[in-house]
């Protein structure tokens, strides 16, 4: 698999998460509080929110629009929801931060 | 009207009975509040009652002024008769009155404001006074005792400002006085005469225990050290001991007993002894005069704990009604530490003797301890520390005269090891005969609430409560009412009481918060380390809660913590359903200037905002802002003066105003400027849910006030403050507060309310639902009645207000959060293929 560095560790907050832009669209890189770093698409399959805006919790997100919460792992909606998204393989070197290089140009598709 | 105004309510009758008698009663704490109520529920309107307290105030739980003192509850949660309660009973309540003096001839008694009331039957209830050391220094300010709610208010006054404390006498009182000066960040000393604490309740080994449990906390235990003088120079300095040790301390609390307080009785030359001696009905030496209490001595007996109190108030009730069968029987009551986090249980006689036999179980890494003390192969004695969940068990076997011969070998180890499956608490409560008392503090066996559940159709820990009293003193045997339930109810059983925060913990908003209080906790981490989180970093629904809980307990000490803030309270916007945001700049009170509405038309044509919108709240919102755009678009509205509207906050948001006197007709004071008053001096402020206020310049209402969280409704004569509206997905109409006369106490209630609901509401609970929780009544007394309340209130607020007013949408033009509003990266498909 061919990474692609993004950034370091430093620049996401702990239990927090930034953005990627590509040209298919945002990923959302997240760490927990544990310094694990899961990368998704930054969309919530129940209505396309922006899960990068949610709020960190274990292995987890919450959706910000309507409180789906989304496995960081899996990708899978938790509890009662349904819904999944796609996960990107991503990893941390050091303290560089890498995501799955192909996820940046076909994802999307 | 104050108390010695009110004439003593004429006789009433009512047809078929005889006219009421009139029964005064000198005292107004538990004992004779639980003989009034028995009193009413057995012979209803056979009285008419007078009451005369020396305590400005009405009938409270004296066993819970520990946790007031420590901060876990406060005073209003541990009050037992309301006014309500006298009104409604028609008694009359002569609060502050001390009495000097009973005329036994003309059946009369006086206060010291010279009321003088006659009687039919007279109860004294004058309760014990702290024993005072008669040593040098005994009088110097700073000495202090711990008898009732001002001796708390005292010592809470010295927490503030003072930094050591010396408590002397280590038995119940003074280790329950110390660990709440502790809880409130003092410097606490106990000594102690005796070798081992609490040595009238626990034998050596326990009171060695207790010793190093009180000590991990941080106090220190000085023992065998006898009190010579209390030192200082015009205030207390130190304590010296007889050792000529000097142990310094500013604040020095005397809790070395207590002593029946019987001087009126005595003066009044009736026969006193340790305390004023009855029969077993309760009569004194003069038949038409009682005394209950632990002011009263039965059998060569006095008491100080409520069980027996409660014992008296029952008897006396009964003879006060005509019941001639009913007396009081002597008891041995359990002694429990209300102390958080130190569990002791003691009952009975536990003196080595050479008929005794003794059964000890010590687990030193668990802290356990456990001695049984056995005559005839029976328990005379219990003494537990650290695991006290059998006592209840040890006290039923005791209480029955229970021959344990057949479960010796096991017995150490409770009722779980006797057979059966073991460790299941459920399963030991349901083998309880129906006659084991599970409620010490007033009585209450195992059958009594089992039936109450049946019969009443009680399906809460309050109703169980409010029909049985079971758990409602000290509440330490909570958990067995609680299983009791369960068992009765099965799965019906939903402890609504104690709805937790989400499923991360056990615990409700109102605990978490009272132990955040107690604990003094400050990070979102020690909360959950400390209350036993069962998630590792909890969830989106406990994080922002607890952020605000801290925000609000510890202004200026807590660091936010954004990551645990919804998306919009951490960038300071909206989002919207496609991930842009929307921003509304404050406009004070809705009135705005050209300037600033050129500013914002400059800044939607700069940045292509697409919707430009005025909202209910008088004010302008722009929506579809990107997220990137964010700081640059503050920027140019901070330059034109504004700052965030906090639009997006649990906090307060506007002040909606009509244009009041200033240029309606009909307008009868100036409510825009009131409006932009209140809204400068309380931006900024995070709350448990939105608030929305409004002021209207008269009642024609156009500000619309009458549905928001708070609102004023101007007249001729003031300002009616208004609360605890609603126009959301509830429809209701504000409650009225009250009327004050000036701007200035308008904006003084507005925030004292406020504040209240601040430090009370629960995390995402509108004014409205908490006023409905709280109570109106309660509300008013406390902002409108009780100015030292509204001051206190309206004091912290404008402390936390120093924090809180920072601007952030300025904070994030210069740089604040800047990870925030841009991406970590791009890449680039040239990238990605490399």
């Amino acid at each position: 698999m061919r990474w692609v560095k993004i950034g370091t560790l430093d620049d996401i907050p702990r239990r927090g998460a930034r953005c990627v832009a590509t040209p298919r669209g945002r990923i959302a890189v997240f760490r927990t509080n544990e310094d694990q770093v899961f990368a998704t698409v930054d969309r919530c399959p129940h209505k396309g929110g922006p899960l990068s805006q949610g709020i960190v919790h274990g292995t987890s997100v919450t959706c910000p629009l309507h409180n789906l919460v989304i496995s960081l792992e899996t990708g899978r909606a938790q509890g009662a929801d349904e819904g999944e998204i796609r996960t990107i393989p991503a990893k941390v070197d050091g303290d560089e931060v890498f995501i799955a290089a192909e996820a940046a140009t076909s994802w999307a598709a | 009207m104050t108390p010695s105004e009110i004439a003593p309510a004429q006789s009433r009758s009512s047809p078929g009975t005889h006219e009421p008698q009139r029964l005064v009663i000198v005292g107004n704490g538990m004992a004779p509040g639980r003989m009034l109520e028995h009193l009413f529920e057995r012979a209803p309107g056979r009285f008419q009652v007078t009451i005369f307290n020396a305590e400005p105030r009405v009938n409270y739980d004296r066993i819970m002024l520990s946790p007031v003192l420590s901060g876990e509850k406060e005073y209003e949660e541990i009050i037992i008769h309301g006014d309500g309660w006298y009104i409604k009973n028609g008694i009359v309540l002569y609060k502050g009155h001390k009495i000097v003096g009973i005329d036994r001839e003309a059946k009369t008694v006086k206060s010291n404001h010279g009321v003088i009331a006659r009687y039919d039957k007279l109860v004294i209830a004058t309760g014990s006074q702290p024993f005072i050391l008669p040593v040098p220094g005994n009088t110097l300010p700073g000495v202090l005792t711990y008898r009732d709610l001002d001796d708390v208010n005292a010592m809470l006054l010295a927490a503030q400002s003072t930094a050591t404390a010396v408590v002397i006498g280590g038995g119940l009182l003074g280790l329950e006085a110390a660990a709440g000066l502790k809880a409130r960040g003092m410097d606490v000393t106990v000594i102690h005469l005796m070798p081992t604490l609490m040595e009238r309740q626990l034998d050596p080994a326990a009171g060695y225990l207790l010793q190093k449990a009180v000590e991990a906390r941080g106090i220190k235990v000085i023992t065998k050290a006898e009190t010579k003088a209390i030192v200082g120079n015009g205030k207390v300095e130190g304590v010296e001991l007889a050792d000529g040790r000097i142990v310094p301390a500013t604040l020095v609390v005397m809790a070395a007993g207590i002593r029946p307080n019987a001087a009126i009785a005595k003066e009044a030359e009736l026969k006193v002894d340790r305390g004023i001696v009855v029969d077993d009905s309760m009569r004194s030496s003069d038949p038409d005069i009682f005394a209950i209490g632990e002011c009263a001595e039965v059998s060569g007996h006095v008491y100080g704990l409520v069980a027996p109190l409660y014992e008296m108030a029952r008897v006396a009730a009964s003879r006060l009604a005509g019941d001639d069968a009913a007396s009081f029987i002597h008891s041995d009551t359990p002694t429990k530490l209300k102390v958080t986090g130190i569990d002791l249980f003691s009952l009975g006689d536990f003196a080595d003797g050479d008929d005794r036999e003794e059964i000890v179980l010590r687990d030193a890494s668990a802290g356990v301890y456990r001695r049984l003390i056995l005559k005839d192969n029976r328990i005379i004695g219990t003494v537990l520390f650290g695991e006290t969940a059998d006592g209840a068990w040890f006290s039923d076997l005791k209480k029955r005269d229970v021959d344990i011969s057949t479960m010796r070998d096991t017995l150490i180890f409770g009722q779980s090891y006797q057979g059966g499956p073991p460790l299941d608490p459920m399963a030991a409560v349901a083998a309880l005969p129906d006659d084991a008392e599970i409620c010490g503090c007033n009585g209450v066996c195992k059958g009594k609430i089992t039936a109450a559940i049946a019969s009443k159709k009680l399906t809460s820990l309050d109703d169980v409560r409010s029909h049985t009293k079971a758990s409602a003193s000290c509440g330490s045997c909570t958990g067995l009412v609680e299983q009791l339930l369960k068992l009765s109810l099965g799965d019906a059983y939903n402890p609504a009481a104690v709805q937790p925060i989400c499923p991360c913990t056990t615990l409700g908003h109102d605990d978490v918060r009272r132990l955040i209080r107690a604990k003094r906790l400050k990070t979102i981490p020690q909360v959950m380390q400390e209350l036993e989180w069962k998630s590792a970093c909890g969830c989106a629904k406990c994080r922002p809660a607890l952020n605000y809980y801290l925000v609000c307990e510890w202004p200026g000490d807590y660091a936010d913590d954004y990551q645990s803030r919804f998306i919009n309270e951490r960038v300071h916007a909206n989002i919207q359903k496609d991930g842009t945001y929307s921003i509304v700049p404050r406009i004070w009170g809705g009135v705005t200037s050209a300037a600033e509405l050129r500013a914002i038309a400059d800044v939607v044509d700069k940045f292509s905002i697409p919707t430009v919108k005025v909202t209910g709240g008088q004010r302008i919102d722009m929506l579809g802002v990107k997220k990137e755009d964010l700081p640059a678009v503050w920027e140019d509205l901070g330059k034109a003066g504004f700052v965030s509207g906090h639009a997006y906050a649990k906090g307060i948001r506007t002040v909606k105003t009509c244009v009041g006197s200033e240029w309606c007709r009909f307008g009868t004071q100036d409510s825009t400027r009131l409006g932009v008053r209140v809204e400068r001096f309380m931006w900024g402020s995070w709350t448990p849910a939105k608030v929305k206020m409004g002021v209207s310049g008269c009642p024609r209402n156009c500000a619309e006030a009458t549905c928001k969280d708070v609102g004023v409704i101007c007249v001729e004569s003031g300002y009616e403050i208004h609360f605890a509206g609603a126009a959301g997905l509830d429809i209701k109409g504000t409650e009225v507060l009250g009327l004050v006369k000036t701007e200035d106490e308008a904006l003084e209630v507005i925030v004292a309310l406020v504040q209240m609901y601040r430090e009370q509401g629960r995390y995402l609970e509108r004014i409205y639902k908490w006023a409905k929780r709280i109570g109106i009544d309660e509300i008013r007394r406390q902002i409108l009645d009780d100015l030292d309340k509204r001051t206190a209130y309206y004091t912290r607020f404008i402390y936390s207000q120093q924090f809180a007013q920072v601007d952030p949408w300025s904070e994030r033009v210069s740089g604040k959060d800047k990870h925030e509003f841009k991406p970590l990266a791009e890449v680039g498909l040239v990238q990605a293929a490399e």
